[in-house]
């Protein structure tokens, strides 16, 4: 499992803190194909390796993105690099999101913070083929005004796609016209039929557990429940251990899980 | 392949020379620091003659014996899973060019051994990690190479350690599968001989090549009832019946903060343990910063950095990493690949520094009568999260 170099074709600044690295096969061979929701490793030369959720659409349209928050020594060092720069990734690895096996339902998406990100390419699949699916809700969260990703496709997504899109932030300045409050409160305020609806969370774990709670107060089902969880990984094949979680391993087993089959661990903590 | 031969000391010798000369590596066990390790020998003189091992909880110590077996003792603090899963590996290099680089792939080393003296539960322990490099979703090519190659002869334990619990998990004493040659030692007023079974085909051209003679029923008949006896003379146990279940029932027990305060989170159980298979990685550049490197090492779930997640630990107290140890290994193990991750073999025990004891906790964690305070599932009443 060594890392194939990448090249950094563009660099976008989306936020104070994030920004997301555009990335194509160094040798000129075409970019891996992917699953809305699928991860892959990146490595920045002599510092490390890190999963990074791809947050752009599929190969072949806009190129392979990975959005990334700087929180640590890789993703800092991943953010020092140049257009140009070399990058080593493996992948794709892990579950994708429902898209197929919610044909005909209705979507509710929880994002919250940089948890949108891995939702995007799921969104971007959902709206290629929109009138396979009922209502479509997103809501997101983050913790101010300055956080919010990707907000200028939210209009486009909104308008011409007939998304209900709500967006919340946890405070804000007096500059600020949009809600304030976590992203739960945001529910009640989109339209969507309960037993015939799959939802999809990612954010921090209170927040997907906040869902999780209102969504079957709702009434919707457990197993038409997806999250994803985050742990330590180093390997992303099943070997290191380190990403385990309960009888899960993050990295093969998930990201993406159906709530159903790990809520027996779920909110656990420090499990 | 139940067929049964006679060798003797010279013979085994004799067997350790032909190994080496097929381009093998012998590893078997030798004394170094006062403890019986696994490492490479080159002849019988190598092996711990006329030893023997005292263990109880936090308790290892040789003694000398009143013969000259060269397998009176039972496991030490090495497993043979040095061997097929390195402690640390080089797992490539990367060369820096201004904005670019380029990454060296690590040649796979092609080491062939031979281990002389497994025990049944290390061969199950072998079994156990084959499941998880070889049988899942990913392959470990290393491993695999290093599996493939190795040529197994295993030694029926002639006697159990305090600590050893075997006949529990159902791997032990006696080697009855995955090995080339078995052997049984009997020392008596007849000499000092070996009853080796043959288990594999590799097994029987090797045997060709050594001096032997048929076993007499007599023979195969001690060689049983030693490896019977050993079974019988095992005092610790473990009850399974729903071990899995009793324990994700009973992860908020506190029993588990019991245990945490005895624990010194030391990660002695987990690098003595055969099955446990966590490994970390460093990534490490020269002084020029132009050649970088990537190295696989053990790594235990006791450690801080094991669940570092941007910020923070999501497992930070000694409760919940012994917590995740033990039901990793007997309980989710069986989720994941199908069987328990512990073996009996007691190293565990044994090498804890405060004598921790799995085999007397399980019962505890697993008593209902003594309160399992909260529930698992905790989604109706969230509490910070880690």
């Amino acid at each position: 499992m060594t890392p194939v170099p990448h090249t950094i074709k563009k660099i976008i600044r989306e936020t104070h803190d994030t920004f997301t690295l555009d990335l194509t096969p160094k040798d000129g061979s075409e970019p891996i194909s992917f699953l809305p929701g699928q991860f892959n490793m990146l490595y920045a030369f002599g510092v490390g390796e890190i999963p990074i959720s791809i947050s752009g659409p599929a190969p072949g349209t806009r190129g392979m993105l990975h959005t990334i928050r700087e929180v640590g020594t890789v993703t800092q060092a991943l953010h020092k690099l140049k257009k140009g720069a070399t990058v080593g990734l493996r992948g794709p690895f892990g579950s994708s999101w429902p898209i197929e096996t919610s044909k005909g339902s209705d979507i509710v998406i929880l994002a919250g913070g940089i948890g949108l990100a891995p939702l995007r390419p799921a969104i971007y699949n959902l709206l290629e083929q929109r009138d396979q699916f009922g209502n479509i809700a997103l809501l997101y969260g983050t913790r101010e005004p300055k956080d919010l990703l990707f907000t200028k496709e939210f209009e486009k997504w909104r308008g011409k796609l007939g998304v209900q899109t709500k967006i919340t932030v946890d405070k804000a300045g007096s500059d600020w016209r949009g809600n304030v409050g976590v992203v739960t409160t945001s529910i009640p305020r989109v339209s969507f039929d309960p037993p015939h609806t799959i939802v999809m969370i990612c954010g921090p774990e209170i927040m997907m557990r906040y869902s999780v709670i209102e969504m079957k107060r709702l009434g919707v089902s457990e197993d038409r429940i997806y999250i994803t969880m985050e742990r330590n990984m180093k390997c992303a094949v099943g070997f290191c251990g380190h990403c385990q979680f309960g009888p899960s391993f993050i990295c093969k087993d998930g990201p993406v899980f159906r709530y159903d089959r790990i809520k027996h661990f779920f909110g656990i903590r420090e499990i | 392949m139940a067929e049964e031969i006679i060798i003797d000391r010279e013979g085994l010798d004799q067997l350790i020379h032909v190994l080496r000369e097929m381009g093998f590596q012998v590893a078997g066990p030798t004394v170094r620091d006062e403890a019986i390790v696994y490492e490479s020998i080159r002849s019988i003189n190598d092996l711990p003659e006329g030893w023997t091992d005292e263990q109880k909880g936090g308790y290892y110590r040789l003694k000398k014996r009143s013969d000259k077996a060269l397998f009176g003792y039972v496991v030490g603090p090495h497993s043979w899973k040095k061997f097929l899963h390195p402690p640390e590996r080089r797992l490539w290099q990367a060369k820096q060019d201004g904005n670019d680089f380029e990454i060296i792939p690590e040649e796979l080393a092609t080491p062939k051994f031979a281990f002389l003296g497994v025990r049944s539960c290390e061969l199950h322990a072998i079994a156990i990690q084959d499941k998880v490099f070889l049988d899942d979703t990913y392959v470990n090519t290393d491993y695999k190479i290093r599996r493939e190659n190795a040529f197994f002869i295993a030694v029926q334990c002639g006697q159990s350690a305090g600590t050893c619990f075997c006949v529990s998990m159902k791997t032990g004493p006696k080697a009855e599968s995955g090995f080339d040659l078995a052997m049984t030692e009997i020392l008596n007023d007849d000499g000092h001989y070996f009853v080796v079974e043959v288990g594999s085909e590799q097994g029987r051209k090797l045997m060709e090549k050594i001096p032997h003679r048929q076993a007499h029923s007599k023979e195969v008949e001690q060689a049983n009832h030693i490896v019977n006896e050993t079974g019988i003379q095992m005092e610790r146990v473990l009850d399974t019946t729903d071990l899995k279940e009793l324990l994700y029932k009973n992860l908020e027990h506190p029993q588990w903060d019991d245990i945490a305060n005895r624990c010194l989170s030391c990660a002695n159980c987990t690098m003595v343990c055969p099955t446990c298979f966590c490994s970390t990685v460093e990534d490490v550049t020269d002084i020029t910063g132009e050649h970088a490197e990537r190295w696989q090492k053990w790594d235990s779930c006791f450690t801080m950095d094991f669940s570092h997640l941007h910020g923070g630990e999501v497992r930070s107290s000694t409760k919940s990493k012994y917590r995740q140890w033990l039901t990793h290994k007997l309980a989710s193990w069986q989720d994941q690949f199908g069987s328990s991750g512990c073996v009996g073999c007691g190293r565990c025990i044994t090498w804890c520094p405060v004598a921790i004891d799995l085999t007397e906790e399980i019962p505890k964690i697993c008593d209902s009568t003594t309160q399992n305070t909260s529930t698992p599932v905790k989604n109706e009443a969230p509490n910070e999260i880690p």
